[in-house]
């Protein structure tokens, strides 16, 4: 009798699993599906999941039809230098705000913190008259600096360290290490779960980013992945195959990126109390 | 006084720098005798020199002696945050306060700016388009904050128990937060064309007569719907995470003590999980708030703010005022609204944890 209850409701659990994890995949399986088909059979109804002829003609006429391999190149540029600037610039002040005393500290970080809060789109305006100022608009350092310098990094790196004990620190400074020295041969290996966690927020948000590249870069040869799709789509907007197929090379390194590192991912949300 | 002063500071020299110290001012005496003996004006001149050098690389330890202790450390401190803190001064918090300098300015970026006081904000008072635009972010914010924190939980519960491929569903669920919101919303907005799209298919197909399906998108009584539709399916995964690691910091211990009492699974949920998670719930409310208010790349995707102005959110308002109009002091304005609309909730929400911390 309670066997038979537990095994009811444990196939209820598998059910509603199950319903959701597909509610969340459909989208990509069907453009997947629609990136392979004819633009006339991709509304066709019922669905057809696996396209009898698949097309893979979709995948070769996208790369003439927009210049899609500069739009990734100048995409990955960014996004590798970003992510590798704000990941040692971020866990580099980190160290200090949590292992090192000095004076100022606590004003300093609350600088941080207090931005944190204040969205983006606050200062996007100021920001742009700035860097036009500087000469900086419609270049590809103008998106450097805006995503590089971000509080949540330095925040975020700053909780972790937090949570080693501050006795490794002390013996390594008593055996003479030079704090650059314990930086790099204590603190980093030891932040894998956070760095990680920050490499996929970081990577995630400079790849899939809009309006930063939208309201900066105005050449079209400078532009990035997300603005040439968005073009591509506004331009032609009933190949759906085509838009299809280009969606879906545009998720390929995120997916990548984001598998590699996910087994981190959740301990690292964990330990930097993110979770609050 | 003044000695015994400098004699503590000499003393906080290392040893080797003392062995140096003492070395030097050997060479010093050597050096002053040796002046006195020379009269030849090339050689003694060369000596002086060199009694300067030695005075000076004294100089040099004794101060980098005092230095060492104070304003070394804070220079070790300092050289580590230097990196991110100048960049984030100059693109960050530079910004931020001409942001809302610029607030009581009149300029179009081009000419010089005019002081005019409060008046970009008394302009909002009449400004249709920002009130629509105010009005329109709270609903979005009111429907989607609910009804995120509602899936994320419920499905951080399933996924922290042992189920089959936890992993995969985890993965699953996270993707469609990390995958491009340009890709998705082209599917979105496919999946939900109103002529030939396989929801309304399937809405047909469940017996909805023709003339009834919803236009979604293009109906100014669904676009926010379908836009709410759309935030919530791509970011509750985000927030699953986050109650995962919650969930994870509730011990074991609790739940099986429950379950000797004879506790079901809703008594459990109500006095142990709802209760445990409330400074994760806290935390999500604040942050799915804030990037509610921040909604504009999801509207510019699926609805470009219409029809009419059913969509119309501050940020797209900000955007339009700014990057179209250049009325950049007004765009301002309208950003310091937002920033105090984002400073509200969060005092209130801290307010209220407080409160229930206390009770």
């Amino acid at each position: 009798m309670k066997t038979s209850k537990i095994k009811l409701s444990r196939i209820l659990l598998y059910a509603v699993l199950i319903f959701i994890t597909l509610l969340m995949l459909i989208p990509f399986v069907w453009m997947l599906s629609a990136s392979l088909k004819l633009d006339k059979d991709v509304f066709t109804f019922p669905i057809q999941w696996i396209p009898e002829n698949p097309r893979w003609q979709n995948y070769k006429n996208i790369w003439t039809k927009i210049p899609l391999a500069k739009f990734i190149l100048n995409t990955t540029k960014l996004t590798l230098i970003v992510t590798t600037l704000q990941i040692l610039t971020s866990s580099f002040a980190a160290y200090a705000f949590a292992k090192l005393q000095f004076k100022n500290r606590n004003l300093l970080f609350l600088a941080y913190v207090a931005t944190i809060a204040v969205p983006w789109q606050v200062y996007m305006v100021p920001q742009f008259m700035m860097m036009r100022s500087f000469g900086l608009n419609d270049t590809h350092l103008a998106i450097i600096f805006l995503q590089t310098f971000s509080a949540f990094g330095v925040f975020m790196m700053r909780q972790f360290y937090q949570g080693i004990p501050d006795e490794l620190c002390e013996a390594a400074r008593i055996d003479g290490m030079s704090e650059y020295k314990i930086y790099k041969r204590i603190m980093l290996p030891l932040s894998k779960p956070a760095l990680s966690t920050l490499v996929i927020f970081t990577f995630v948000g400079t790849w899939n980013d809009f309006l930063g590249p939208m309201i900066y870069l105005k050449t079209e040869s400078k532009k990035t992945l997300q603005i040439g799709l968005r073009m591509f789509i506004s331009q032609y907007s009933s190949e759906y195959g085509l838009i299809m197929a280009a969606s879906v090379i545009s998720l390929i390194p995120v997916l990548i990126i984001f598998i590699a590192l996910q087994k981190y991912f959740v301990e690292g949300i964990a330990s930097t109390g993110i979770k609050g | 006084m003044e000695n015994k002063n400098k004699e503590s500071k000499i003393r906080q020299l290392t040893d080797k720098q003392k062995t140096e110290l003492a070395e030097l001012e050997a060479t010093l005496i050597g050096l002053i005798d040796c002046v006195q003996t020379i009269s030849v004006s090339k050689e003694k001149e060369k000596v002086l020199s060199n009694i300067a050098k030695t005075q000076k690389k004294i100089k040099h330890i004794k101060l980098g002696g005092i230095l060492s202790k104070e304003t070394k450390r804070n220079l070790v401190a300092y050289s580590f945050i230097a990196p991110n803190f100048i960049g984030f001064m100059v693109f960050t918090l530079g910004p931020i306060m001409f942001a809302f300098l610029l607030s009581f300015m009149k300029w179009d970026g081009n000419n010089a700016m005019d002081f005019v006081g409060i008046n970009n904000f008394l302009r909002l008072t009449d400004d249709v388009r920002f009130k629509a635009a105010f009005v329109n972010t709270v609903v979005y914010s009111l429907a989607t904050v609910p009804l995120t924190l509602l899936f994320a939980l419920g499905l951080a519960i399933i996924l922290n128990q042992k189920v089959k491929f936890r992993n995969v569903f985890r993965t699953a669920s996270f993707f469609p937060y990390v995958a491009s919101l340009v890709a998705v919303a082209a599917v979105w907005n496919m999946l939900f064309s109103p002529a030939n799209g396989p929801v309304n298919m399937l809405l047909a197909n469940l017996g909805v007569a023709v003339k009834n399906l919803p236009k979604w998108a293009a109906d100014k009584h669904f676009a926010m719907l379908t836009v709410i539709l759309f935030s919530v399916w791509k970011s509750m995964g985000y927030y699953m995470v986050i109650y995962l690691a919650g969930l994870q910091g509730i011990s074991a211990e609790m739940y099986e003590a429950a379950s000797l009492d004879g506790a079901n699974s809703w008594q459990k949920f109500k006095s142990i999980t709802w209760p445990m998670l409330q400074p994760t719930t806290f935390f999500v409310v604040v942050i799915l708030t804030i990037n509610c208010f921040k909604v504009y790349d999801q509207i510019y995707m699926i609805t470009q703010g219409g029809p009419g102005t059913s969509t119309l959110v501050l940020v797209y308002h900000i955007y339009d005022t700014a990057f179209k109009s250049w009325d950049l002091g007004y765009a301002s304005a309208i950003s310091v609204v937002l920033f105090l609309l984002v400073l509200i909730v969060t005092l209130v929400q801290f307010k209220g944890e407080k409160k229930y911390a206390n009770s």
